[in-house]
């Protein structure tokens, strides 16, 4: 490992991606790359958590009947949530019997799934494994801040936990779209307190794992046909330019933020865009890998990010530290 | 970690907190205090309207029970517009125009009750009523005492 850069030498595909998203994200302009778009965001349950871990369990139910495999041909489910505990991906793996290693890293927890299942691999002994993140606003919201019928403002650097869940299948079996090489996230602070700038806190991260990244790798941004980070927003997306160029990467053109991606900002008042631990993994998987499948992105850099700060944290006037893990995929020709 | 790198860390830390400041969008103040104006008049308009509207129906009732009566039928009607979704959408809109009010107490309080019926009555719902609202009680009650101290060493002090 140099520069925190691992390469794959075994060859890592995607064998097949699975995303569902709840109604806001539906009337999006990513709406038709989804697999599933639930209407009602509490899937009939009881609670919203219940619904969350209905909306996990369903995702990975469709993954693995898209890639016509019964739970048995898995060998290992890395998963994440924003639930206290991960719980939701703990009751979501109560319903099959695949070995289950939960993992969190906030909203980075499924660059963190893809490394943690790659290596898996490239060890040689795991074959076939799933890794996946949910999160759900209901949720996150009564967890991390308000009752939802709170009649409070937020402000203009808030984002709106996405509801949804982003599920992937990596196994060794010739496919498209391969992993060829990671960096592993560092913890980054540089001093951010407010708890409303989540794009702010994590813009640092990126940048540290990108410098790694090019560093470990030999590779500039036009490497790459696009540098997608997780849930920078569209104003830490703009510090993150800041910041490269500071270090004279132009990323221009070149970056784009799943958070940005999946909302239209001025339509649905969304001025910060999405976040959320499903937000990375469910555009990746709906809509990017669909986009490398078309050809229209050969070289992609996933980078998503977490703000690593609980609610005690923050009361306790610590800044946040954050995270963020870059994940490469290629799309190799048809032969 | 030795002083050196703490020092150059946080010299970066400030250079990089000065470009948040001057980067990152900041909120609209005039708007949301011409709102709050707006909406915080309205409710206490409409408190008026009450006040006027009782002392005429119930000339024959005490003018401090009236004020009771106009402070319980704010907090009702608070009430119910939180536990129909619709409340949210005036705080959000009206920010301290809605909250200073006794509206964002009650608000406050059955929003909080609603999110944690699913725990039970007890420890969820009960446990949890006055999350949000505690501070408002705590202070209340407190400022209550100094003032009764107040005014027992200094009688007639905040008249």
């Amino acid at each position: 490992m140099k520069d925190n850069t691992i390469f794959f030498n075994k060859k890592i595909y995607i064998e097949e991606t699975a995303s569902t998203v709840a109604k806001k994200e539906g009337e999006g302009p990513l709406r038709d790359y989804f697999d599933n778009v639930i209407e009602d965001d509490r899937l009939g349950q009881k609670s919203y958590e219940l619904a969350e871990i209905k909306m996990h369990t369903a995702t990975l139910q469709l993954l693995m009947n898209k890639a016509k495999i019964k739970q048995n041909q898995v060998d290992c489910v890395f998963c994440g949530d924003l639930m206290d505990e991960i719980v939701g991906c703990n009751f979501t793996m109560k319903n099959y019997e695949i070995p289950f290693m939960g993992i969190y890293n906030a909203c980075a927890t499924y660059g963190e799934g893809l490394i943690l299942g790659g290596i898996s691999i490239e060890s040689g002994l795991m074959n076939r494994v799933i890794c996946s993140t949910s999160s759900h606003f209901s949720t996150a919201e009564r967890q991390y801040r308000f009752p939802l019928e709170l009649g409070n403002q937020r402000t203009p650097l808030s984002q709106w936990t996405v509801t949804g869940v982003g599920a992937t299948l990596l196994s060794t079996n010739k496919n498209r779209v391969r992993m060829d090489c990671a960096t592993v996230g560092r913890v980054v602070d540089y001093g951010v307190k407010d708890a409303n700038d989540m794009g702010g806190a994590m813009a640092p991260a990126v940048r540290e794992t990108l410098l790694s990244h090019f560093k470990g790798t030999g590779r500039t941004p036009e490497y790459y046909d696009l540098i997608l980070t997780g849930d920078l927003g569209n104003a830490g997306s703009k510090i993150l330019k800041i910041l490269m160029r500071e270090d004279n990467y132009e990323l221009e053109g070149i970056h784009n933020d799943c958070g940005s991606l999946i909302f239209n900002a001025k339509a649905q008042k969304m001025e910060q865009g999405g976040s959320g631990a499903g937000c990375s993994s469910s555009v990746f998987n709906g809509y990017i890998y669909k986009k490398m499948l078309g050809e229209r992105y050969k070289k992609v850099l996933l980078i998503p990010t977490g703000a690593l700060l609980s609610k005690t944290s923050a009361l306790q006037s610590q800044s946040i530290p954050a995270i963020a893990h870059a994940v490469s995929f290629i799309l190799e020709e048809n032969d | 970690m030795n002083q050196e790198t703490d020092k150059k860390n946080k010299e970066r830390n400030d250079e990089y907190l000065q470009l948040l400041k001057k980067e990152m969008p900041k909120s609209k103040h005039l708007s949301t205090m011409i709102r709050a104006f707006i909406v915080g008049g309205i409710i206490c308009c409409f408190g008026q309207l009450l006040t006027d509207l009782y002392k005429y129906w119930f000339n024959k009732i005490d003018i401090e029970d009236i004020k009771a009566f106009v402070t319980l039928t704010i907090i009702a009607i608070t009430a119910i517009l939180t536990g129909l979704g619709v409340y949210d959408k005036i705080g959000a809109f009206g920010g301290a125009g809605s909250i200073v009010p006794i509206t964002g107490f009650a608000n406050s309080v059955v929003s909080a009750s609603i999110e944690h019926n699913r725990e039970g009555v007890v420890l969820g719902l009960c446990s949890n009523m006055f999350t949000v609202a505690g501070p408002v009680i705590v202070f209340g009650i407190s400022a209550s005492i100094l003032v009764g101290v107040v005014t027992l060493i200094f009688p007639g002090f905040f008249m």
